[in-house]
């Protein structure tokens, strides 16, 4: 970040800033239909769409780094771990009565009240920076990994131990339903079970003993 | 305006290996697979040797009807074959062919680009097999998700390894940093990378998700017409894209002799060289079940890449 040394005005927006906008105004978009829509592989793949909205505002804030890696987790993993898991058990082709949550107004105002948090504390913290596109990259592979790992490692540490607590914590889970009574049968698909079950290896040697077919 | 047609012609050679170098794969497969099997191939369009044999192919499936079951989710049916098709485009762009600038664009993460935009192509077939509302298509996503699940992480380790190996995530930066030994240090990671790549490829072995004994094409099963070439398009893209890759991080790209003037020309023979390997797999070895195949990534090629990117780590600290 740079503080530039004309104070930019917001009324002549440059190219950059108008595309910024614009994709935002997409992303939001997207994100909305992802909560409102009935069917609900639409709204995951809609979420594609949000998420891909994203990683092009990086993509204009020069973050170059942080873009292809939102695409790589969000997008190629998460994305698809997301249709995964809606194809193995539901995923009607049209709408989906159940699709309507009765806390619906409640998740409404949390969200509403997340946002403004974010927002507020974005606009306190950056209210006079700005970054400089048309100058060096800031967003850099180097850059983002010098700052990473010379001022932030010790949160960075720290999220990887959360990670491996959660990592822990799904290995416990999936042991723990290894030795209960089979009550895991999918109701959707049955001859699929091999196929799901076998990244979780503790479950794996037994449903493809269970398996019939 | 100098620079505008430097880029456009740039992204027009990236389209025409696009266009053309999957067909010259296909092409070389009908023929590689023959003569391994006794036969002769297609013998008759264009004359020599059926050379034209793809073109037919591609005239015959333009003229067949576009069909989209009645109990399809139309856009999404439709939408499928593009999703699985352009991301192979955009990763040829960022791959360096040459020495100096013989680059469509130069990307500053390359490594991430690459295998973030391919993780996208897989979309595509979960979108193909779930809007056909077919048994079979939908069977045939949830293995191609499942396999992408596991195949990605020994990619994404191994690319890792190469990166540390080099010390950039540029491809025309490590590129420039390859050293002949690099070869035997990264020859581990290079197998498993291209293992995977095969597996994310759905080639055979590794093409359960499309097994045609099993679940007739997987999530294809629906499509006709050109949007069905699509699909097979983006296999051969496919194939194009990981031999090129392989070649790029863990064969030295455009190194050996003469590569001031031949740089490109040792980056297609390697490339060309990987995509016969690819054919060759494919005759040689069957199916893996969906069962073995997991058990393959999580236990075989998993620990592999580990054990490389240690190896890795330990000869740069000694080195540097």
């Amino acid at each position: 970040m740079i503080l530039a040394a004309a104070h930019p005005g917001f009324l002549s927006p440059t190219g950059v800033e108008i595309a910024f906008l614009l994709v935002g105004i997409a992303t939001l978009g997207a994100a909305v239909i992802t909560v409102t829509t009935r069917q609900l592989v639409h709204a995951a793949l809609w979420l594609v769409v949000a998420l891909g909205g994203l990683a092009v505002e990086y993509l204009l804030l020069t973050a170059e780094f942080i873009a292809w890696v939102q695409v790589l987790i969000y997008v190629g993993s998460v994305v698809v771990l997301l249709l995964f898991g809606l194809m193995l058990t539901r995923a009607p082709i049209g709408r989906s009565p159940d699709a309507d949550s009765g806390n619906r107004w409640t998740a409404l105002a949390v969200a509403l009240a997340a946002a403004a948090a974010l927002v507020w504390v974005v606009v306190d913290a950056f209210r006079t920076t700005w970054i400089d596109v048309q100058g060096a990259v800031q967003g850099t592979t180097a850059v983002t990994g010098q700052s990473l790992f010379r001022h932030w490692v010790l949160p960075f540490e720290a999220l990887s131990v959360l990670l491996l607590a959660a990592l822990v914590g799904a290995i416990v889970l999936s042991r723990r339903r290894g030795t209960a009574t089979e009550s895991d049968t999918d109701p959707r698909a049955p001859g699929t079970a091999r196929d799901p079950g076998a990244p979780r290896d503790p479950g794996a040697p037994r449903r493809a003993g269970k398996e019939t077919r | 305006m100098n620079d505008v047609l430097d880029v456009a012609l740039r992204l027009l050679a990236v389209f025409l290996v696009f266009l053309v170098f999957p067909l010259l794969v296909g092409q070389t497969e009908h023929k590689v697979m023959a003569h391994m099997q006794g036969r002769l191939g297609p013998m008759y369009a264009g004359g020599f040797h059926g050379w034209a044999q793809l073109v037919a192919d591609g005239v015959k499936f333009a003229q067949k009807e576009d069909v989209v079951p009645a109990g399809a989710d139309r856009r999404v049916f439709q939408l499928a074959p593009a999703v699985a098709l352009l991301p192979y485009l955009l990763v040829l762009i960022v791959i360096p062919i040459g020495p100096g600038n013989a680059v469509g664009r130069f990307v500053d993460a390359g490594i991430f680009f690459v295998l973030a935009v391919m993780g996208v192509g897989v979309l595509g077939a979960l979108m193909a097999g779930w809007a056909s509302a077919n048994k079979f298509s939908l069977l045939g996503g949830l293995r191609t998700a499942a396999q992408l699940m596991s195949y990605e992480l020994p990619m994404l380790l191994t690319a890792a390894s190469v990166a540390m190996a080099a010390g950039t995530v540029s491809l025309p930066g490590i590129v420039d940093a390859f050293e002949w030994w690099w070869v035997p240090w990264q020859i581990v990671g290079g197998l498993v990378f291209f293992t995977a790549g095969l597996a994310e490829l759905q080639r055979p072995p590794f093409d359960a998700p499309v097994a045609d004994s099993e679940i007739i094409f997987g999530a294809y099963t629906e499509y006709t017409g050109l949007r069905f070439a699509m699909f097979l398009l983006a296999e051969y893209a496919g194939i194009v894209v990981l031999c090129a890759l392989t070649t790029v991080l863990f064969l030295g790209g455009w190194h050996g002799p003469y590569a001031d003037g031949l740089g490109w020309l040792w980056t297609l023979l390697k490339t060309a060289l990987l995509a016969f390997v690819v054919i060759w797999l494919r005759v040689t070895y069957p199916r893996l079940r969906e069962d073995q195949l997991q058990k393959f990534a999580w236990t075989t090629l998993i620990p592999l890449a580990l054990a490389q990117i240690a190896l890795t780590g330990i000869v740069k600290v000694v080195i540097s």
